[in-house]
């Protein structure tokens, strides 16, 4: 695999915004003659990002299972839901299909999320070699099914917004939600912090 | 591999440009920081919120929900359930309640937990927004400061809690009512407070009721303020006619305690709280002046007492002073005779000024006072128990103290208990008594005797007719044989004599005089001569006395002619022919 050249390797520098080539800086601070944009974006600290990013999105998510996401009211009957209470509610209200989309939505993503960044950025750090195409495609799923993790701290936001009946009926977001969403920013960030290329940075050792 | 692939046009190639904006790259590890530190906050302020955590047990879990049921103090949510179990021996239910970090004051030793649910009882309804909200359970914070986590569960909201202004009482009664916890306390009519809570006293003679007075109308509670059960309606038909009396319709369905001060000079400083009141059964009972201690005497009466009852009233002088309680028949094996054993209780003080005189009188006199000395000296005066008919058709009997004129003297035991009244026959046996005289002189009457004197009398009536008979009557007849011999012939000629002679003698008078009326009528009748004589008379009569008013009319005009005699009529003077 690694037969080919690489393009620092041939002092060059590729500019990812206007495809500018350049020559190749020893520097992270080098930007783009051209556009100005940074040519090591991905590369700077980028696991060192990664892992801050990450280590605080599993922070709060803690939180964000333990307290309750949403209040629902009806008839003065209070019911407070953490996320998996509410799905668990829902599978026993024989909504199975809606408790296993928002099971997925907010449990088994961010979890993925959580195993497969945290994979990554190990295996980078170790300079791995092992499954690279795999590790690469896993890192383009994780990021095409970040954003769905939202799916919950949507569902909150609408209802709040739209079931306001008073006595019959509300619904109000509670602390949790918020907790969750930041868990899901800063996954979809440490995921874009991580810089796929490293997945290819290999060991001159295996060449 | 790399320096095989060298390039030789890297000089054509642009020079990236270097700008030193870039921050450090540690920076990036505040963000998890933060998030540590946020996670931490919420740890710290959890732990800090979570408060004790205690038990409470109930008869039932209806309602409560774990994980949702609230624990409210005024409104204010205190805590939350966490788990319901059942308790070991599966009679109770234990439930977990977790409290807030400011509610540690309720995890002490005085506080008191119950489940609020809609009630609707007597009083009213109450937890109406539990039908919506589900059922809670309501807390009261106690006083003391020693820590349990352990709680009995009230089965009823506690009709006080322990921070409301007032003070509370207890009282003792007989019997509850119609009492219940949360039942009215009334002062004038005006609902001050509420019954608390109740129970049997130990010994079961009565019951002990808590009530609670809330402030400031716990100040009209007065050292000797009356408590009097409220309930129900007072039915009384007096002079006045009927009179229906009652607090308040709620009394006569819920039942109500009601409180004044007697009239009259009393203690009228507030009583401190927990000061303990009898509860009278009326109202009429709670005004009276204070009985006092009740007295037992008894009685033993040799006769039978039929109507007499238990509670029958015990009267001295006709007041009431006490009631019988007891009615016991007892067999004296020495006199060989049944005894009715009567005790009562008589209260001494509604003597009124009497007792007080009376006992100082005792005082004066003997060592020991009490109602048991006064007693002493009354019957040794002659103070007697009767037993006495109260009313005539329903033979109802009441006990009357009395002083009995000459009374047999007794011994009595000032020391006795309970106090022996010696007994004197009443008025009933009375009547008996003198019943039994009169019975006992006409048993006395020589009936006998009477009857042979009687029949003696009757043999010589009998003898003195005979002798009437055998002599009497024989010589009456001779007088009227005699009689008629006699006297009557010659009655008989003397008759008709008088027939013979006088009789025609008289008839032709009559005849005469007969006659002599015939020739009178006949003179007198219309047609006689005399009648037309007399007529032709009156008429000659009349026309003389016509001429004779013609004449002296005729005088009257011309006295003249007395004396010249009677001028020729002259001529009618003629008219219009006047000279």
């Amino acid at each position: 695999m690694s037969t080919l050249p690489r393009a620092h390797e041939l002092g060059l520098a590729g500019c990812r915004v206007c495809g500018l080539v350049c020559r190749d800086v020893p520097r992270r601070d080098a930007a783009c003659p051209r556009c100005g944009s940074s040519l090591h974006q991905g590369e700077t600290h980028s696991v060192a990002r990664s892992w801050a990013l990450l280590i605080a999105a599993f922070i709060l998510y803690i939180p964000a299972n333990v307290l309750p996401i949403m209040r629902t009211a009806s008839l003065g009957e209070v019911d407070d839901n953490t996320i998996l209470g509410g799905v668990a509610e829902l599978w026993r209200n024989g909504s199975q299909g809606v408790a296993f989309i928002v099971f997925t939505a907010s449990i088994v993503v961010p979890t993925t999320k959580f195993l497969v960044l945290g994979m990554l950025l190990v295996s980078s750090q170790r300079s791995s070699s092992w499954a690279r195409s795999q590790r690469a495609l896993l890192f383009r799923v994780i990021e095409f099914i970040g954003y769905w993790s939202m799916l919950d701290v949507f569902v909150v936001a609408l209802l709040a917004a739209l079931v306001q009946f008073g006595v019959f009926g509300l619904v109000e977001p509670l602390r949790g939600v918020m907790y969750f969403a930041f868990t899901v920013v800063l996954t979809m960030l440490a995921s874009m912090s991580f810089d796929p290329r490293l997945i290819w940075d290999a060991k001159q050792a295996d060449g | 591999m790399a320096e095989a692939q060298e390039p030789l046009r890297t000089d054509d190639l642009p020079e990236p440009v270097v700008t030193q904006r870039r921050g450090k790259a540690a920076l990036i590890w505040l963000v998890p920081a933060l998030a540590a530190l946020v996670g931490l906050v919420l740890v710290v302020g959890h732990w800090l919120q979570v408060g004790p955590t205690i038990t409470i047990s109930f008869l039932s879990a209806d309602g409560l929900a774990a994980g949702k049921t609230p624990v409210k103090y005024k409104s204010v949510v205190i805590g939350k359930v966490t788990g319901i179990v059942l308790s070991r021996d599966h009679g109770h239910v234990l439930v977990k309640v977790a409290l807030d970090k400011t509610a540690e004051g309720f995890a002490t030793a005085d506080a008191r937990y119950w489940v609020v649910r809609p009630r609707i009882g007597l009083g009213g309804v109450s937890g109406v927004d539990t039908l919506f909200s589900g059922a809670f359970i309501g807390a009261d914070v106690g006083r003391s400061k020693v820590t349990k986590d352990e709680f009995d569960g009230l089965e009823t909201p506690p009709a006080v809690l322990h921070d409301a202004p007032g003070k509370s009482f207890t009282l003792h009664s007989q019997d509850l009512g119609s009492l219940d916890i949360g039942s009215p306390v009334y002062y004038r009519r005006i609902p001050v407070g509420q019954v608390a809570s109740y129970q049997l006293d130990p010994d079961g003679n009565g019951v002990t009721l808590r009530i609670f007075v809330s402030g400031p109308n716990d100040k009209f509670v007065t050292r000797s303020t009356r408590f009097w059960n409220a309930s129900g309606v007072d039915v009384s038909l007096g002079a006045a006619g009927l009179k229906i009396n009652s607090q308040s319709l709620a009394t006569v369905l819920a039942g109500g305690v009601a409180f004044e001060d007697p009239p009259g000079p009393h203690d009228a400083r507030p009583a401190p709280g927990n000061a303990r009141f009898t509860l009278f059964a009326d109202e009429a009972t709670a005004l009276a002046p204070p009985d006092g201690p009740p007295r037992y005497i008894r009685m033993r009466f040799d006769q039978p007492l039929r109507g007499l009852e238990v509670g029958a009233p015990v009267e001295f002088l006709g007041i009431d002073i006490g009631k019988v309680v007891s009615l016991n028949l007892e067999y004296d094996a020495k006199e060989r005779r049944f005894r009715l054993e009567v005790g009562a209780v008589i209260y001494a003080l509604r003597l009124g000024h009497a007792y007080r005189e009376l006992a100082d009188a005792a005082i004066a006199g003997k060592e020991h006072a009490g109602a048991a000395s006064v007693l002493g000296v009354l019957v040794e005066r002659g103070l007697r128990a009767q037993a006495r008919v109260g009313n005539l058709i329903t033979g109802q009997i009441y006990i009357a103290l009395d002083f009995v004129p000459n009374a047999p003297q007794v011994s009595f035991d000032v020391a006795a208990k309970p106090l022996e009244i010696p007994t004197a026959p009443g008025s009933l046996d009375k009547l008996q008594e003198q019943l039994a005289d009169v019975m006992g002189k006409l048993r006395k009457i020589p009936f006998d005797r009477i009857g042979t004197n009687l029949d003696r009398a009757l043999a010589e009536l009998d003898q003195t007719l005979k002798q009437v008979n055998g002599k009497s009557l024989p010589q009456l007849n001779g007088a009227l044989e005699q009689l008629n011999g006699k006297t009557l012939p010659q009655l008989n000629s003397a008759m008709e004599q008088l027939n013979g002679k006088t009789l025609p003698q008289f008839n032709s008078t009559l005849e005469r005089a007969q006659r002599t009326l015939r020739g009178a009528d006949r003179a007198l009748s219309a047609d006689s001569p005399l009648q037309q004589n007399l007529a032709a008379t009156l008429e000659q009569l009349r026309r003389t006395a016509r001429s004779l008013r013609a004449l002296t009319d005729y005088i009257g005009a011309h006295p003249e002619a007395l004396i010249r005699g009677r001028q020729p009529d002259q001529a009618p003077p003629q008219q219009g022919t006047r000279p």
